[in-house]
This record gives C-alpha cells, sequence and structure tokens, in this order.
C-alpha cells in the first residue's frame, strides 16, 4: 500500500489572492488543510517606532499607510488619542465632518473589500462595479484634503480646512467629447456636499444591484456558507471585532456600545449575523453599506445647516490662519513652534479605540512630556483575525481559505505595521 | 466607560483582586491595574471569569521599554527601575467596559512574564510579537517565535537602544548574485529635536 503523507505546500506571498504579502505555510492531507501558520511581516516597517522619532503632526500621514483602503477611520484614533491627552476640545462640525468622513471611508473600504473578495471567489463582475463607486468617493477625498488616498485630513484639534464649496470637474479631451464631459460634470456643479448628498441617494441602488448579483447566487453561497464557522464564544475570546464579531451573532459595535464624536446623536442600526459563517459576515457588510449611507445623508444634512470652526481654536495646538499668522506677532510665533518643535503632551498614556471597518482600531499612546510621543501601539484588527486563520481554515478545502482571507478583509499595512 | 461605570468597576476590583493588585489608578475614563508578575496568571483567570468583571476579550497586548522614559511619577504604577512591562488591553464585551493591566517583568536583562494564550486565545500572536519587538520571554506559551521581522533577525527592534535605522541592510551582490546583508552605510540623524520642556515652561505667573 502506498504511503500516506501530509504535503506542506507554500502559498503566498505573490499569490493574487493573498491580497497583498501573506505568506501561508499550509499542511495539506489530500486537499484538506490541517494547518495553516501564516507568516506575515512582510510589509512591516516599524511604524510604531517611527513615530517614536517624529512629532505628534508629523506621524499623521504614517496613519493613512496602516489600513491604506480606510485611511482617514486611522487618523481619527490616532488624533483622537492625542486629543484625549491634551484635554482639547474639538468643534462639533468637525465632529460632524469626521463622522461624515469616517463613514464614507467604511464604504470605500467595504467596496474593496466586496469587489476583491468577489474576486477571489470568481465573481469578476463585482471589482468592476465597486471601483466605479470608489472613484466617486475618492474624489470626495480629493476635494477635501487634495489626496485621493493618503489624505492627512485630521488632525489633532480638528480637521485640516473646511468642506469646499465647489468639486473639482472633468475636463474634455480627445477620449471624452464636450458633451460626454457636461454629462459626466452634471453632479459636480454644486457643493461637495452636494455632490456626497447626489452620491448617498444614488448609492442604494448601486448596493442592490451588488446584490442581485451576489446575495442568491448559486456559486457565491457554495462558495461561502458554512465556510469559517466562528462560534460567539471563540469570538470573544481569538479578539474579533467588527463585522466579524457582529458575524457571529454578538451585536457589538462601539459606535453605538461606547459611543464618541456624534454618533450618539445619530440614528443607525446596527447589523449582526446568525451563524457566524462567511455568508454571514457578507450579509453584515452589505447591510453596513446601507447603515453608512443613512449615517452620511444625516451629517450631510446638519452640515448644511450649521456653518462654524472645524479646528480649535487653541493655537498651541492647531495653526492659526493665515492672515492671523501675517498679521500678528504672538500667531507667528505659535506657528513658527508648531512646525519646528510641534506641540507638548503632558505625560501619561491613554487608549483609544475606534470602530474602523475592519474591527476595532486602537492607538496606545504613552507621553512623557516630550514632543514626540514615548510609545505608540497601533492595535490593528486584522491582526487578531489573521492570527484565527489557523483555526477557521482547519478541515476545510485549499479554495476555502481563499474564501476565509477574503472574508477576514485583510490588509497588510495594518497587520505587519 | 462612564464616571459610574468606572466607579462599579474599580469597586469590583478591589473586591474581588485584592490581594493581586499591586496599584489602581484612575485617569481620564480609563482604569489602570498594576499586578505583579509572580501572580499575573491567576489573576487574569480570575478577571476572565468572575462574574462581577467578566473580561471576556483580550483587545490588545504590548511590551514597552521604560529605560529613556525620564521622570516617572506621572505614570500609573511606577517601574521602580524595572525597564521592560506587558501592557494588557481587556474588554468585556457582556458588560461593556475596559481595562488596563500592566506587568512589569523583574529581570531587565532577562524579560519573563506569563503567557495568557491559554486564557485568551488572541494572545497568541501579540505575544509572540511583544517578544519579537522587545524580547519579552512568556513562559507557557506553546509557539514562541519571531513574527515581524526577517527570517533571521538579530536583536529587538523597538527597545530603545535599537537604532532606528537598523544595524544590517539588504543589497544584492552583483559578484556572489545573491542578496547579502552588510553594516548599515546611512548615518542615523534627527531631524526635530526631542525637547522636553521643564515645569511651568512659559508660565507668566
Amino acid at each position: 500500500m502506498a504511503e500516506i503523507r501530509n504535503y506542506t505546500m507554500n502559498f503566498g506571498p505573490q499569490h493574487p489572492a493573498a491580497h497583498g504579502v501573506l505568506r501561508l505555510v499550509l499542511e495539506l492531507d489530500g486537499e484538506v488543510v490541517r494547518r495553516a501558520d501564516p507568516h506575515i511581516g512582510l510589509l512591516h516597517r516599524a511604524t510604531e517606532k517611527l513615530a517614536e522619532n517624529k512629532t505628534y503632526l508629523q506621524s499623521v500621514p504614517y496613519m493613512d499607510r496602516l489600513d491604506y483602503v480606510s485611511m482617514m477611520v486611522n487618523e481619527h484614533a490616532y488624533v483622537m488619542a492625542i486629543e484625549k491627552l491634551l484635554h482639547v476640545e474639538v468643534p462639533l462640525r468637525a465632529q460632524y465632518i469626521r463622522v461624515m468622513f469616517d463613514e464614507i471611508t467604511r464604504i470605500l473600504n467595504h467596496l474593496l473589500w466586496i469587489g476583491a473578495h468577489a474576486l477571489d471567489v470568481g465573481a469578476m463582475t463585482m471589482f468592476l462595479y465597486a471601483f466605479r463607486e470608489r472613484e466617486d468617493l475618492m474624489d470626495c477625498y480629493e476635494a477635501v484634503s487634495g489626496a485621493r488616498l493618503h489624505a492627512a485630513y485630521y488632525r489633532p484639534g480638528g480637521v485640516y480646512r473646511d468642506l469646499p464649496d465647489t468639486m473639482p470637474q472633468y475636463q474634455s479631451s480627445k477620449i471624452h467629447s464636450e458633451k460626454q464631459t457636461r454629462r459626466r460634470n452634471e453632479n459636480r456643479e454644486g457643493s461637495l456636499l452636494d455632490f456626497i448628498e447626489d452620491f448617498t441617494n444614488r448609492f442604494p441602488t448601486y448596493v442592490d444591484e451588488y446584490e442581485t448579483l451576489l446575495t442568491d447566487n448559486r456559486i457565491w453561497k457554495q462558495r461561502l456558507v458554512d465556510i469559517g464557522v466562528v462560534s460567539p464564544e471563540r469570538a470573544k475570546a481569538l479578539g474579533f471585532t467588527g463585522p466579524m464579531l457582529r458575524g457571529s451573532g454578538v451585536e457589538w459595535d462601539l459606535r453605538k456600545k461606547q459611543p464618541y464624536e456624534v454618533y450618539d446623536r445619530i440614528d443607525f442600526d446596527i447589523p449582526v449575523g446568525v451563524n457566524g459563517d462567511c455568508y454571514d459576515r457578507y450579509l453584515v457588510r452589505m447591510e453596513e453599506f446601507r447603515q453608512s449611507n443613512r449615517i452620511i445623508k444625516q451629517c450631510v444634512d446638519w452640515l448644511r445647516k450649521n456653518p462654524g470652526p472645524v479646528i480649535t481654536d487653541n493655537h498651541k495646538v492647531a495653526p492659526p490662519s493665515r492672515v492671523d499668522m501675517k498679521q500678528n506677532m504672538e500667531e507667528m510665533i505659535h506657528h513658527f513652534k508648531l512646525f519646528s518643535e510641534g506641540f507638548h503632551v503632558p505625560p501619561g498614556e491613554a487608549y483609544v479605540g475606534v470602530e474602523h471597518p475592519k474591527g476595532e482600531f486602537g492607538i496606545y499612546l504613552v507621553s512623557n512630556g516630550a514632543n514626540k510621543p514615548y510609545r505608540l501601539k497601533i492595535r490593528a484588527p486584522g491582526f487578531a483575525h489573521l492570527a484565527a486563520m489557523d483555526e477557521m481554515s482547519r478541515g476545510h478545502m485549499i479554495a476555502d481559505v481563499v474564501a476565509i482571507i477574503g472574508t477576514q478583509d485583510i490588509v497588510f499595512g495594518e497587520i505587519d505595521r | 466607560m462612564t464616571t459610574t461605570q468606572q466607579e462599579e468597576l474599580s469597586l469590583a476590583l478591589t473586591k474581588v483582586l485584592s490581594g493581586n493588585i499591586i496599584s489602581l489608578h484612575k485617569h481620564f475614563d480609563e482604569i489602570t491595574i498594576v499586578v505583579s508578575s509572580e501572580d499575573s496568571e491567576a489573576a487574569f483567570e480570575i478577571l476572565r471569569d468572575h462574574e462581577t468583571l467578566c473580561f471576556d476579550t483580550l483587545i490588545d497586548l504590548c511590551g514597552i521599554d521604560y529605560i529613556t522614559y525620564g521622570d516617572t511619577s506621572s505614570l500609573a504604577g511606577d517601574p521602580q527601575g524595572k525597564r521592560f512591562a506587558v501592557i494588557y488591553h481587556l474588554m468585556s464585551v457582556a458588560l461593556n467596559w475596559r481595562l488596563r493591566v500592566k506587568v512589569f517583568a523583574v529581570d531587565n536583562e532577562f524579560p519573563v512574564v506569563s503567557s495568557v494564550a491559554e486564557i485568551w486565545a488572541a494572545a497568541n500572536w501579540f505575544e509572540r510579537e511583544a517578544f519579537d519587538l522587545y524580547g519579552i520571554i512568556f513562559t507557557g506559551h506553546p509557539d514562541l517565535r519571531r513574527i515581524l521581522t526577517d527570517y533571521g533577525f538579530i536583536g529587538n527592534p523597538f527597545r530603545k537602544d535599537f537604532p532606528l535605522t537598523g544595524n544590517v541592510e539588504m543589497r544584492y551582490d552583483e559578484e556572489q548574485k545573491r542578496v547579502i546583508y552588510q553594516p548599515v552605510s546611512i548615518e542615523p540623524r534627527e531631524i526635530t529635536p526631542l525637547v522636553i520642556r521643564e515645569e511651568n515652561y512659559g508660565d507668566s505667573q
């Protein structure tokens, strides 16, 4: 009789379904996974160590580069940790802007997730649809911060600047005729808020489109139902947060349970799964699209009615306006000190967690009173999720590993830091 | 965490864990307790299982190196010359509260703390990370390997005495036709100097 033995197979780091630089060492019995050992760290940049050697403000752009598909939410946790240590009050308008952009970011993140997840499982169309909508949202990023991905828009004390009154418009070219360009610019005639409102009106129908393509799709269900089942108890023990925890039926959302900014003034629901499999997590995230859309609508309404400052007037933390700076000696000094030495954060430690699209994103900040953090620890949700890879994929087939990676919504920027 | 919750939690902690807690600090809306490394395992088990505490999730675990901290009087839990500590962030989904636990490693040269991987499965990778970056040994860990740094990496990069540039750099060697490691060629530089202001700086009184 032939000798039966397990095979060890290497998966990645350059595998299209590895979502970046994941190296998985799989121990296989035939096609059944007996053990999965993820090797991570191929994208390790020591962000935390770099932040210890930069002033607080200089590290804001590093946060964008952690989870590079939900940039502003990363910044949010970081600036909130600094504000907590500094006891800085953030103007209400800035809080609404932050909440609105957090939700825009959540949609951006989930769009990439659904695109990549469906592509891994074999549904090519989703990827193209998702990127069509991402385009509009990244235009919002660009309008407000000048950058389409790495915004650096949230600052300690508020946001960098108020929402613009105009949207950038397309120019006609050899490829796009005058008439075509006019049509493309139709929803860009007004302010950024008009554009966002137009998007929130269109978006629910897009989500319906995705759902018609996937939710009842036979192949999609065959690939996801009963794959990677996690019980609520295990999910909590494994440190799951966000949609991964909610998919297992635990009603937990920091926006509701430990509200920050203005989430307690906003009306929305938390979707919860039942079985804790990949399909339930898919349904949870699809519902989050709709809920985020609802939150954005409410923020747009509020922001239209309530103009006001968007950053604190404490010029020891936030820079003064350019006009004041050029006319006033004291403001000049503030400006100079802020951008040369940076502000000082009183000694102490603080932990702030926010509801990131992937789970709880936390910043643990230790300060010794200097202009740089003494220790910055980034709690990345994906790190805990990927750690459960072994447990989730045991006993499944190789092809299911791809579905599990997809459902975990892995992004290596935040896992490797 | 609301103020009433904070009071409630600190009461429950002093009642249930009075023997294990070295000190308890309240700051902002957070509570930090310090637990000695000898009986940390027992304390964590109580924290997870006791019905009035019910910390079912380990949110985060990280190491810290206090060697250049300076004046430690403002810290929750005085290190008293101890260099390394492990910081646990616990959360209770059931009771909706959080707790920070600090465990100082007794020996500065060979920091050892007992593992909580048996108590919270999430600790497995977090402890590997702290081991990798700070060289803290977790006794009882099922699989203590490096996790973030390169295969064959030497040193613990997040210790304060490890240079930001690292010690070695990698390049492709044309003659040997392979990737080689060599000592770093870049000078360490500090773009913005580190400043800690003296007390009452800029105070007009």
